[in-house]
């Protein structure tokens, strides 16, 4: 995670805004001119404020958001690992580091059913491509590796991001 | 609901250079689509046209900022529920009317729904919770993230 060297707080045209942008930019020649005749202020307004909000990780980036599905990546294993926690900080972010893991977090363990403290999402074109790269993260956490799982999304029930009230 | 896109709808190439290099750098200027199109070799209304085109056939499930509203005070959260197989369509639909719920998805295991919370304040999680508690009768897991060692939200099309 980036560090915080700016004010990341945000004031409520910020927030207005956020809320503007939420679902979406809109899709017209001059997109910030649109927001800012919505939200009372100048263009000028609008960008230096989103501008702002990415440098200080308020906004991650401005894009596409595809669905992976559409895109091939119809194996998405949620892989869980119940890793020794006197190493799964070193070894999370060797994990976190592999090209094919885009996500990487440590979470609670929900004992007894659920004993994984470290997830790592492996988005691939097929399931033995998930295996394969699993079996590479077994190897890089070794011993320290009591037990691990996937879970499969079968489908996704909703995918709009955040929605913030306005 | 919707599960992996039929194949009219996938995205032709010229699409999946699109993907590929608009999942971020959107450029902030007065006519951002231009600036792109032109990169493109493309006109303006041809750009607009398939980002249109490809948010109406879901190949996209958004175009714009993406917020990491941790950074603003607020909380994601990632929480799961075991649902009865039979209830899974009432279950889903309960949780999905909650616009805190910004995704969620089937997964085969016992824990067979998982959901992301996204709420303006830290407190706004543990009330969410306890309404989806409530809607659906079942109980609701947690899993709040306590360290994060990667996020990398693009992906090649």
């Amino acid at each position: 995670m980036r560090e915080v060297n700016i004010d990341s707080r945000l004031d409520a045209t910020d927030r207005r805004l956020m809320v503007a942008t939420q679902g979406g930019l809109p899709r017209v020649s001059r997109p910030y001119d649109a927001l800012a005749d919505q939200l009372g202020i100048t263009a000028d307004e609008v960008l230096r404020r989103l501008q702002r909000m990415l440098d200080c990780g308020v906004i991650r980036r401005i894009g596409a958001v595809p669905n992976h599905y559409a895109i091939g990546y119809t194996a998405n294993g949620m892989s869980v690992w119940d890793v020794d926690d006197a190493r799964v900080d070193e070894l999370g972010v060797q994990v976190g580091a592999l090209e094919f893991v885009t996500h990487c977090y440590r979470r609670p363990r929900r004992s007894p059913d659920w004993p994984y403290n470290l997830f790592a999402m492996v988005h691939s074109r097929n399931r033995d491509e998930v295996a394969a790269r699993m079996a590479q993260i077994a190897v890089l956490l070794g011993d320290a590796c009591r037990s691990h799982d996937v879970l499969y999304s079968t489908a996704i029930l909703k995918k709009t991001g955040l929605r913030i009230a306005g | 609901m919707h599960d992996a896109a039929t194949p009219e709808k996938w995205p032709d190439e010229i699409d999946r250079r699109l993907i590929n290099a608009l999942q971020g750098d959107f450029p902030l200027v007065a006519e951002p689509y231009r600036q792109v199109a032109e990169a493109f070799d493309m006109s303006e209304a041809e750009l607009l046209w398939r980002l249109d085109s490809m948010l109406e056939r879901r190949v996209l499930t958004r175009f714009g900022p993406m917020f990491q509203i941790e950074r603003a005070g607020g909380a994601f959260v990632l929480a799961a529920m075991r649902v009865p197989d039979a209830e899974f369509e009432r279950v889903a639909a309960q949780v999905n009317a909650f616009p805190e719920v910004a995704h969620n998805y089937r997964r085969d295991h016992a824990l067979n729904m998982w959901f992301v919370l996204a709420t303006a304040t830290p407190q706004g999680i543990a009330e969410t919770i306890a309404a989806i508690e409530v809607a659906t009768g079942l109980p609701v897991f947690a899993f709040p993230k306590e360290r994060e060692y990667f996020v990398e939200m693009k992906l090649r099309a």
